[in-house]
């Protein structure tokens, strides 16, 4: 792997703190992160799980959409219902090619006079460029908000911790959205996350990040966690890291993210690669994502071959690893759709040797989610 | 008894100028973070000089352990697989992954003693 130079690298709003924390430091999208903090991986995973973790995803896209139409627009470029969004609610949706490949997965909220997004490090300026040259000939202006950090919180804790700096908080539910003053500063906040917890991610003005986040450190509960807790929690929780289990070469239907095409919009259609994405959805696709659990204790990482038992290639490991709540090896990968069902048995080549192992149902570990 | 290592952070611990016990080094730990599963070799089976004997895994990423001096495999840690933690935790001793019956003198010509070892892991 070539080290990119750092000079070359962005860094977030949080950057000397993750450096005053300790943190290891590390490129990701450009963007220099922690990946850890002198904690450890397996911790700050299993602190997350029982108290909060603080995640700093500043590298993150975050924009508005403003203008009348703006609704309307935006569907022209994902699969879900985005007219259909009440103020204050967030939907999880896909950004689609006319191949019917995923460009993006990403966060919209109805922000009321504006619709609030979040997506990808790795593809944010393609999806802006995308949606500015969509938007505007429909009267809709983007704003790329470049001046705000997004901090993570995350784990059965933080509704606790919430609630302390914005007491109005606890009326947030899983997917509601909405402008909030955490501490005293002017925020925008969701109740969502990916980890598989309950918790919240709040957009801040970028030169108040770094006194909020040390605000919330503060707090007994929460704890730095950095991008690799943040991959084996997403990881246990069932969800793709797009790059990796979803990209051009994957249609919704294949990655079982059908649920992210809303109901009128697999009837209207009206999204690229619709017409391909919803055959598929009629006729089955050849494959399928599927979360898949190796018997042993040996992890099988991405791109690792996967056979069934007689020892035909049926498919590829997207993400593995080891998940710390599971106490043993995770993945996800695709196969053959006749081979999807839960409890079909597999075979992992890993390191030359076949390794049994078996389809599993995700999420990995129970959603705790609040729901109200 | 004589500690040796190696450039990739594996140490050989000769006992009895006829048995060596091999591990990887408190660095070599602090690079790969938690491990999270070891893979040992069998008694009976025969290593080279720098052949491919174990493989260690952390949360973070595989890497293969190689065997600092040729000889057979007599024991494995067999309390590693259930606890691979102790890798992080104890290294160089309750950590040990597998010993060796050397056939004859070690060949130590490539490897580092504990102080030339220091001085190269400083110079990381």
């Amino acid at each position: 792997m070539s080290e990119p130079n750092a000079e070359s690298l962005k860094s977030t709003p949080l950057d000397a703190l993750h450096r005053e924390l300790g943190a290891k430091m590390v490129p990701f999208a450009g963007y220099a992160m922690p990946v850890q903090y002198p904690m450890g991986v397996l911790k700050e995973h299993l602190h997350t799980r029982q108290a909060a973790g603080l995640f700093d995803v500043s590298h993150m896209g975050q924009c508005r959409i403003h203008g009348e139409n703006r609704a309307e627009a935006l569907e022209g470029l994902v699969t879900g219902d985005i007219q259909g969004l009440k103020t204050g609610r967030q939907r999880y949706t896909l950004f689609t090619d006319e191949n019917g490949g995923i460009l993006d997965d990403l966060m919209v909220s109805n922000a009321g006079d504006h619709l609030y997004l979040v997506v990808n490090a790795a593809v944010k300026d393609a999806d802006f460029a995308r949606m500015k040259a969509h938007l505007e000939p429909r009267g809709c202006q983007l704003e790329i908000l470049e001046d705000r950090a997004l901090i993570a919180l995350q784990g059965p804790a933080a509704a606790k911790v919430m609630e302390h700096l914005a007491p109005s908080s606890t009326a947030m539910t899983f997917m509601t959205a909405g402008p909030l003053e955490v501490n005293g500063v002017p925020c925008f906040v969701t109740r969502s996350g990916y980890t598989g917890e309950d918790g919240f991610e709040i957009s801040v003005p970028a030169d108040q990040a770094e006194h909020l986040a040390r605000h919330l450190l503060e707090q007994a509960d929460v704890a730095p966690i950095g991008l690799g807790a943040r991959d084996s929690l997403r990881l246990e929780a069932g969800l793709c890291l797009y790059g990796s289990d979803i990209d051009t070469t994957t249609t919704p239907v294949e990655a079982a993210l059908t649920w992210a095409i809303s109901k009128r919009r697999r009837e209207e259609g009206g999204f690229p690669g619709a017409d391909f994405i919803l055959k598929q959805r009629e006729e089955g696709p050849a494959r399928k994502r599927v979360g898949i659990k190796p018997a042993g204790r040996a992890p099988a990482r991405a791109h690792t071959e996967i056979q069934d038992e007689t020892g035909r290639t049926v498919g590829e490991i997207t993400s593995g690893g080891f998940g710390p709540s599971v106490n043993g090896p995770v993945a996800m990968g695709y196969v053959e759709a006749a081979l999807a069902e839960p409890g079909t048995p597999l075979q992992l080549i890993v390191r030359g040797k076949a390794m049994p192992a078996e389809v599993a149902a995700l999420p990995f570990v129970k959603q705790n989610y609040y729901r109200g | 008894m004589t500690m040796w290592f190696t450039k990739d952070h594996e140490w050989v611990r000769v006992e009895d100028g006829n048995t060596a016990t091999v591990g990887i080094t408190h660095y070599a730990q602090e690079q790969l973070g938690d491990v999270v599963f070891v893979e040992l070799p069998e008694v009976g089976r025969s290593l080279a000089k720098g052949e491919e004997a174990a493989v260690v895994e952390s949360v973070k990423a595989a890497s293969e352990v190689y065997s600092p001096v040729a000889g057979e495999v007599v024991a494995f840690n067999k309390d590693l697989p259930d606890a691979p933690g102790t890798v992080n935790t104890s290294p160089e001793n309750e950590g040990w992954f597998y010993q060796l019956k050397l056939d004859g003198d070690p060949d130590t010509s490539d490897l580092m003693d504990q102080a030339a070892y220091d001085d190269y892991v400083a110079s990381l």
